[in-house]
């Protein structure tokens, strides 16, 4: 299954926008996003605060509300269908099915009054046209599947019986329950710790191995995609700035922002650095961007034309794009 | 001989778990668990662990914002744990604490002046135009242009938000602070800004810090001295470089083996630790970590290790080490 395909495009995604509107105008938040997930692949899609990369993973999901929001984009192609002009019905029966998520918060993205074992249940019977019986047989063997004990048992208990790191567990066999092809996983252990974590992250990794899933993985964590991302995007202020395979992007990284963001990680060495290489200043607000460049008034490089003009994301050798007037190790 | 500016023995603080109707004590949550803790002036110290380790409880019942149940602290060389709430507010003055969310530990309907010259104030240290000058003063101290005095928390970004939260803990010159996770909010460029500017202050003022921290790196970056709770004891402390690179307790290697590096080609050490942390309500016997330790013996099931002293300042509570 992993082979089929591996290396195609799984979900493309082009010229997405996202804007709000509010009193008096409307608010740009996600700017013109364009990216492609490859089958078989973890595509991280990193950025700070506001930065968009949620909405982006909401818009594809078609799960803002619109309004307040407006989307809009070229294309968002999944499975042979455009998921921005396709109707609610056949987008909710890919939702949960071909295409997944996996959110921060389980406790609030689980249902307190249904069992567990209800909840996934659920989607094997509504989108693989499973009988009771045979859903529920299922359901033990991917709750065993994703490490949780006693796994008949677990079925019968309720979400705030689990802890934190279980209930992420029972989020991910909830949404690998169809076998989607996509997966989208928002924050998936940002609300955990560090040793739950990294079960998390390994079992999502031997998942989509067995399963040949694609993952969009939603982080603001750069040390969760150094480990299991295999190319990255990274946003700033509703666009991306930069995209690469992993090891690249990290060695050699491109936007001044992305060099930024890599060196104030604090790393955990012999001797640390007296003071850490810090980004000066604040992103803009949405709705107050610059002209040019939005991030040209907190990079050392910037001159006059990156403050007038804005940098489209272009190709800046094999695999790697960069959106910046003047890029670093070009 | 430098005395210690604060010496805690044998802290504990337990939470009675309570009936729903009857309101009767059922249970006790051991969340501070026996912790001793021996701080420096002028040392930085990080306390570091999971969630339900005990690490914010210890930080609070050090401060007796949260009365401990049992131990002494000594601060400044005098015993506090007995102190009455007016005895207290003059060292209220010299120990302060830096919270996690700025957002919710500032008065939103209050300007960023009043805030800051609400310590004043109440220590009656300064009132009216003297302590609008402390606050500039202490403004330009934290990197935020005078014109903050006249705005509100909601008109900040995060990082500027801590700034006034680290400014009101400056405000009276303390000796000792804590900061609960005072980075964990920011993001990862901010952090970078907040460790600076909690770096800088320390060397200017003098400052003595205990660095509350889920974060490794953050911790690794600005503590001389690292203290690792595991289910409200102190399972290894030791020198920063000891405690990173040549961790003795199975516990501290999970956990660094755990935290994920930034580096793409640096993979994992080891295996994940297998298993959540226990409950504090129903600790296991013995060490607490042996349900999940990879090196578990019959013993540590049954009997508590103490802390054993290493060479070098580096103590471990564990029986692979008996001193």
């Amino acid at each position: 299954m992993t082979s089929a395909g591996e290396g195609t495009v799984a979900l493309h995604v082009s010229n997405l926008s996202v804007s709000f509107r509010i009193p008096g105008g409307v608010l740009p938040a996600v700017d013109g996003v364009s990216f492609e997930l490859r089958h078989g692949e973890t595509l991280g899609l990193v950025g700070e605060s506001g930065s968009g990369k949620t909405l982006t993973s909401l818009a594809v999901l078609r799960l803002l509300e619109t309004p307040p929001a407006q989307v809009t984009a070229d294309v968002i192609m999944f499975e042979g269908r455009d998921l921005h002009r396709i109707g609610e019905s056949e987008m909710s029966d890919l939702r949960g099915a071909r295409l997944s998520m996996v959110f921060q918060e389980p406790m609030t993205s689980l249902n307190p009054l249904m069992t567990i074992g209800r909840q996934i249940d659920e989607p094997l019977i509504r989108h693989l046209g499973l009988s009771g019986a045979a859903a529920r047989a299922q359901t033990v063997e991917l709750l065993d599947r994703v490490g949780i004990p006693r796994p008949a048992e677990a079925a019968r208990s309720y979400p705030h019986q689990l802890s934190g790191g279980m209930r992420q567990r029972v989020m991910i066999a909830i949404a690998l329950a169809c076998r989607p092809s996509v997966l989208i996983a928002d924050e998936p252990t940002t609300a955990l710790d560090v040793t739950i974590q990294a079960q998390i992250l390994t079992l999502l990794r031997e998942l989509q191995d067995e399963m040949g899933t694609a993952i969009l993985l939603i982080t603001h964590d750069l040390a969760v995609i150094a480990q299991t991302a295999d190319r990255v995007a990274v946003m700033y202020a509703g666009r991306i700035v930069e995209t690469g395979p992993v090891a690249e992007l990290f060695a050699r990284p491109l936007h001044p922002y992305t060099e930024g963001l890599l060196r104030s990680v604090p790393r955990i060495v012999r001797t640390p650095l007296a003071t850490l290489p810090e980004i000066p200043g604040v992103v803009p607000a949405p709705g107050n961007l610059p002209d040019g460049c939005a991030f040209a008034a907190r990079c050392d490089f910037a001159d006059p034309t990156c403050h007038q003009q804005r940098p489209i994301l272009a190709a800046q050798g094999p695999d790697r794009e960069v959106a910046c007037w003047h890029p670093r190790h070009g | 001989m430098v005395e210690p500016l604060l010496e805690v023995r044998g802290l504990r603080t337990h939470f009675p778990i309570l009936s729903k109707v009857l309101r009767r004590r059922v249970g006790t949550v051991r969340a501070v668990d026996g912790v001793d803790l021996t701080v420096m002036p002028g040392e930085v110290l990080g306390i570091v662990g999971e969630s339900g380790s005990g690490k914010t409880t210890a930080g609070k019942s050090i401060l007796r914002l949260i009365e401990a149940t049992a131990g002494s602290i000594a601060f400044e060389g005098r015993e506090i744990t007995g102190l009455s709430t007016a005895a207290m507010l003059p060292l209220r003055r010299r120990m302060q604490i830096v919270f996690q969310d700025p957002m919710s530990s500032l008065n939103p309907r209050m300007t960023v002046g009043r805030i800051l010259s609400a310590p004043f104030e109440i220590h009656g240290v300064a009132r009216g135009a003297q302590a609008r000058g402390h606050v500039v003063d202490l403004l330009r101290l934290v990197g935020l242009p005078e014109e903050a005095v006249d705005r509100y928390p909601h008109e900040f970004s995060g990082g500027q938000r801590q700034r006034v939260g680290i400014a009101r803990a400056l405000a009276l010159r303390p000796a000792l602070i804590i900061g609960d996770e005072p980075v964990s909010a920011l993001d990862v460029s901010i952090q970078a800004q907040i460790m600076n500017l909690l770096k800088r202050l320390q060397g200017e003022l003098g400052l003595t810090y205990i660095l509350i921290s889920h974060n490794l790196g953050v911790v690794s970056h600005i503590c001389d001295r690292v203290a690792v709770m595991y289910l409200g004891r102190i399972v290894e402390s030791g020198p920063r470089e000891a405690l990173f690179f040549d961790a003795k307790h199975p516990y501290t290697e999970a956990l660094l083996a755990a935290v994920p590096s930034p580096d793409p080609g640096a993979r994992r050490r080891s295996v994940p630790l297998d298993g959540d942390i226990p409950s504090p309500a129903n600790p296991p016997t013995g060490c607490a970590f042996h349900p999940r330790c990879p090196q578990a013996m019959a013993r540590c099931a049954v009997e508590a290790p103490p802390p054993v002293m290493l060479a070098g300042g580096h103590s471990v509570a564990c029986h692979l080490h008996p001193g």
